[in-house]
């Protein structure tokens, strides 16, 4: 460390550093993946608001089902596809309580579609968050309903074709035309302007809560760079080529 | 303009090496270092020292959290 670097590096200078509500241990994630970034925004969204002792967060089935280790606070961990429907119980039952649920699109858009669709519709009064990066990231890289157009994955080596595979889902247009939803939006979390406009999303959210407005529901399009098969760095360039062309960025609905 | 200086504090132990850090830097401050941490990955570090404007980017985009940013106006 150089002199002028000792000058700087003293706490009154500090700009940035881990939010308290994030534990300090190491996340199994793969290197670059968005997860790590996103579960950041929701411990800094916590901190900020002063609401650790107050929120329950549901896990869900996939790469995320570990997220209790790493954000400290108290946590549900549901059957695969199920945690709007706990974090439905939970807030009916707690109400005082900040409730939020995190999926990725193998758990809310494929064998949860049902439970998420109907929260929405319901307006439970849930923050929910929904990760899609395209992939089953967890088990291998298979298609999943969210997966590109002629994007390739473990089960669909030479790209999804939309004659046979069908074609990918955006949900958050669904949960949008629903009645029960106030604040419907898609963000990201691959530059530090992405990165500041979900974590300003994330806020509006959990705020909409205490407001008792309804479902907010936040798609956070992210990549999966080893089931893409990518570096980090190539992962994020073409998910701003692809991913955002059919998923594109911004509020969707906002009462 | 007063010039602003930074500096970051990376997490050596932690950081996974993905590099996301020097691609969102704007002044090109990051690069992966050659040498490898206990989990073989080549973690991040100020390689330009002098042009860091302490922006914070690099903290933003980390997907560790292992990135401190400092600054102060020289």
């Amino acid at each position: 460390m150089t002199e002028v670097e000792k000058v700087i590096i003293s706490p009154e200078n500090l700009v940035y550093s881990k939010p308290s509500v994030l534990t300090d241990n190491v996340m199994h994630y793969c290197p670059g993946c968005s997860h790590g970034t996103i579960h950041k925004l929701i411990a800094e969204v916590i901190d900020e608001m002063g609401i650790q002792e107050e929120t329950i967060g549901v896990t869900p089935v996939g790469c995320s089902v570990f997220a209790y280790n790493y954000i400290d606070v108290d946590w549900q961990e549901a059957a695969h596809g199920r945690a709007p429907a706990l974090a439905t119980a939970i807030k009916r039952l707690l109400p005082e309580k900040y409730v939020f649920s995190y999926q990725g699109d193998g758990d809310l858009a494929a064998i949860g579609t049902g439970e998420a669709i109907h929260a929405c519709n319901r307006g439970e009064n849930i923050v929910m968050v929904f990760v899609n990066n395209g992939i089953y990231g967890m088990t291998g890289g298979q298609m999943a309903p969210t997966t590109l157009p002629g994007m390739p994955s473990s089960t669909c080596p030479a790209g999804r074709d939309a004659g046979r595979d069908g074609h990918p889902i955006r949900i958050t247009e669904i949960m949008a035309q629903l009645p029960g939803t106030s604040f419907v939006t898609r963000q990201a979390v691959h530059t530090a302007a992405a990165v500041r406009k979900t974590k300003k999303a994330l806020k509006k959210a959990f705020e909409n809560q205490t407001a008792g407005k309804g479902t907010s529901f936040i798609e956070v399009v992210s990549t999966c760079n080893s089931g893409w098969k990518m570096t980090p760095v190539k992962a994020n360039e073409w998910m701003e080529e692809h991913m955002f062309a059919y998923y594109p960025l911004g509020d969707v609905k906002d009462l | 303009m007063a010039k602003v200086k930074g500096a970051i504090v990376v997490d050596t132990v932690k950081c996974k090496g993905c590099g996301v850090c020097a691609a969102n830097c704007p002044t090109d401050v990051i690069q992966l270092a050659k040498e490898v941490n206990d989990k073989g990955y080549n973690y991040a570090y100020m390689a330009k020292p002098d042009a860091c404007i302490g922006c914070a980017s690099c903290g933003l985009v980390c997907p560790d959290s292992c990135i401190t940013v400092y600054r102060v106006r020289a």
